[in-house]
């Protein structure tokens, strides 16, 4: 007990590491750029967020496009979302409690998918992107990562644990269809896996950015394009990037207040399992 | 399984013991019951197997007609591989086919001008002699080291810590955990000013403790701490809590024998809790692999969005060098050179870390 002070205050030096990042983006978005570089430092928000807000949606950055990158990140993100939590809990289901030939080699296949990382594949997949005459297209950034290894893995992990085998030979003796049994026995009990996953799945898409960088132009950019774009071509507009980057990182913020003991429990049940 | 959960079983339990006439409903009444589980086992499986049983009684009539019968039995072995169907298909086209075909372009010189056919390893054997290939490399390795070894140090004791018993752990936990929903680009911005060598708070506070302004992308070891430190600190918490999770899973008893023996906090902590969360370890290396191998928003964003990683590359990954050769250059078929060299480099560490882990194995037994 005697040591009891100091691992508060490991802590407490962690925690104030860990937000101070988050808290100067903060603070500087709702400053002005000539207080920037001041020493000491403004360590209190100021009064001119929405004066910046105003400049970011206005004229002076509209070579970020940043409400269309909103926009744009706001519809992939869902899409890709819903597509990748259902077609995983099929298949998660599928890999987890039906009886097919294959299935084990399958399975491996999937695992050994997930090894592989997806980004080096970027330049034919832009090669691909060309021929389907999607550059600068907003299905470019959704259709190639409507599945995920990493979600069919999950869902099948989650399955595993969550649907028992009694329950689904019930529904069969009660002659439920396959696809009947996924839909009124099998989802249900999925649901609290599948709301990890699409936690995680909206974060990645809406925080991707190597791929959007490639395949689109600046004027119909994703959310994190734009904030390169910000990064880049206003560099010199501390309060602007800042504001840019805070509005960017809300729609995070707001899934990480409402969901944030679910996204503790998912990442501490996943690696406790794999 | 915690008592709550056992709590919402019992009482959902005693919901469902009026057992409906029709099949259909049945089904649904049994979906309504996990679901008020919450799909968390064992609490209700006593439950759930009294519910298979009048199932059972229930089922007789249904399955008679042949045709019924081969409509079922197609459905039966059918339908598993029409659940795993669209993964395969999405995969196959816009994952594997691209690494596949990746392979192919590698062995061409194809450019803007289009594919001039089959140069064989032409692509790897210019690589190989590119004084730029190799700076990136040296670059991207050197950054792992710096961005992972005290990322997951620090993880280790920050999860040793939040294992203790600790007021506002809730707080603590989502505290540590607050970089990860940050994206990588918020990430670059935020750090990209505090480095800033003429307004950055971090020359500012070293300017009060006398330290000359330093320009930190100038110089290589300099670029690489301000890199390697985004990389720290967004991944740290994340890991912290994967850790925190396999300590929580070893049984208690194992630390208070080794109490009743003798070993102080530290002992217990190198002689129980490292080995045996070491698959947790083993785990939180291949990730950070992966993604170390992979960097590339944080140097370019550090960089104010210069693919070439500074005026004398000193901070430019692999990862940035095939972007810069792909999609500044233009040059596909040298581009791809470098992906496979990126998943090669991937696999070459990967195998070298879990030798390392298995070697650790050897040593704490």
């Amino acid at each position: 007990m005697r040591r009891q002070p100091l691992v508060y205050l490991t802590l407490l030096v962690s925690l104030i590491l860990s937000v101070f990042p988050l808290y100067w983006l903060f603070v500087v978005a709702t400053r002005s750029n000539d207080v920037i570089g001041d020493m000491p430092p403004p360590l209190l928000p100021g009064g001119n967020l929405g004066e910046n807000i105003q400049r970011l949606f206005g004229p002076e950055a509209e070579e970020a496009h940043f409400a269309r990158g909103m926009l744009n990140s706001a519809i992939a993100s869902i899409a890709v979302t819903v597509s990748v939590v259902f077609f995983s809990s099929l298949a998660g289901f599928a890999f987890a409690k039906l009886r097919f030939r294959g299935r084990s080699a399958l399975l491996l296949a999937v695992l050994a998918t997930m090894m592989v990382p997806v980004q080096m594949g970027i330049v034919p997949l832009y090669m691909v992107m060309v021929k389907l005459g999607w550059q600068n297209q907003l299905q470019a950034v959704i259709v190639p990562f409507l599945v995920s290894a990493f979600g069919v893995f999950l869902m099948r992990q989650y399955a595993e644990r969550a649907v028992p085998d009694e329950l689904i030979e019930a529904a069969r003796l009660d002659g439920c269809t396959t696809f009947g049994l996924f839909l009124r026995v099998v989802s249900p009990a999925l649901r609290p896996g599948a709301a990890v996953l699409g936690l995680f799945t909206f974060m990645g898409t809406w925080n991707e950015f190597l791929w959007p960088l490639a395949v689109l132009d600046a004027d119909n950019p994703t959310v994190q394009f734009s904030l390169s774009q910000l990064a880049t071509q206003y560099y010199t507009d501390y309060t602007l990037m800042f504001t840019g980057t805070l509005i960017a990182i809300v729609p995070l913020l707001l899934v990480f207040v409402l969901f944030g003991r679910q996204l503790i429990s998912g990442i501490m049940d996943g690696a406790v399992r794999s | 399984m915690s008592a709550p959960g056992q709590a919402t079983g019992e009482q959902s339990g005693a919901h469902t013991q009026p057992v409906p006439d029709s099949p259909g409903t049945r089904s649904v009444g049994a979906a309504s019951r996990l679901d008020a589980v919450g799909g968390e086992g064992q609490g209700g499986r006593g439950r759930l197997r009294a519910a298979a049983g009048t199932g059972t009684v229930g089922s007789g009539g249904g399955l008679s007609a042949g045709r019924r019968g081969l409509w079922s039995r197609l459905d039966l072995y059918g339908s598993p591989y029409l659940f795993i169907a669209p993964f395969f298909v999405l995969f196959t086209a816009f994952g594997l086919f691209p690494l596949v075909y990746t392979a192919w372009v590698s062995l061409r010189a194809w450019d803007l001008t289009g594919d001039a056919g089959f140069v064989g390893l032409d692509n790897y054997s210019r690589l190989l002699a590119d004084p730029d290939f190799w700076n990136a490399l040296v670059n991207t390795l050197g950054l792992f080291v710096l961005a992972t070894v005290p990322q997951l140090l620090l993880a280790l004791i920050v999860a040793a810590l939040l294992n203790r018993p600790i007021r506002a752990l809730l707080l603590f936990r989502l505290g540590v955990l607050a970089p990860i929903v940050t994206s990588v680009a918020a990430v670059a911005i935020v750090f990209g000013q505090l480095y800033g060598r003429d307004t950055g708070l971090v020359n500012g506070i070293l300017g009060l403790i006398g330290i000359d302004p330093i320009d930190w992308q100038a110089s290589r070891t300099s670029s690489w701490i301000a890199v390697a430190s985004m990389v720290n600190w967004r991944w740290t918490g994340y890991n912290a809590l994967i850790y925190l999770a396999a300590i929580q899973a070893i049984p208690r008893d194992l630390y208070e024998a080794a109490q009743i023996d003798g070993a102080g906090a530290i002992r217990q902590f190198r002689s129980i809790t490292v080995p045996l969360i070491r698959p947790a370890l083993i785990f939180t290396v291949v990730m950070s692999t992966i993604g170390g191998m992979q960097l590339f928003t944080e140097p370019l964003l550090f960089g104010q969005g210069d693919v070439s990683g500074g005026s004398l590359r000193q901070f430019q990954t692999i990862a940035m060098y095939m972007f810069e050769q792909s999609f500044q250059n233009f040059d596909y078929g040298y581009g791809s050179a470098i992906a496979w060299m990126i998943f090669l480099l991937t696999v070459i560490v990967g195998v070298a870390n879990a030798l390392i882990g298995r070697r650790l194995r050897g040593g704490t037994q």
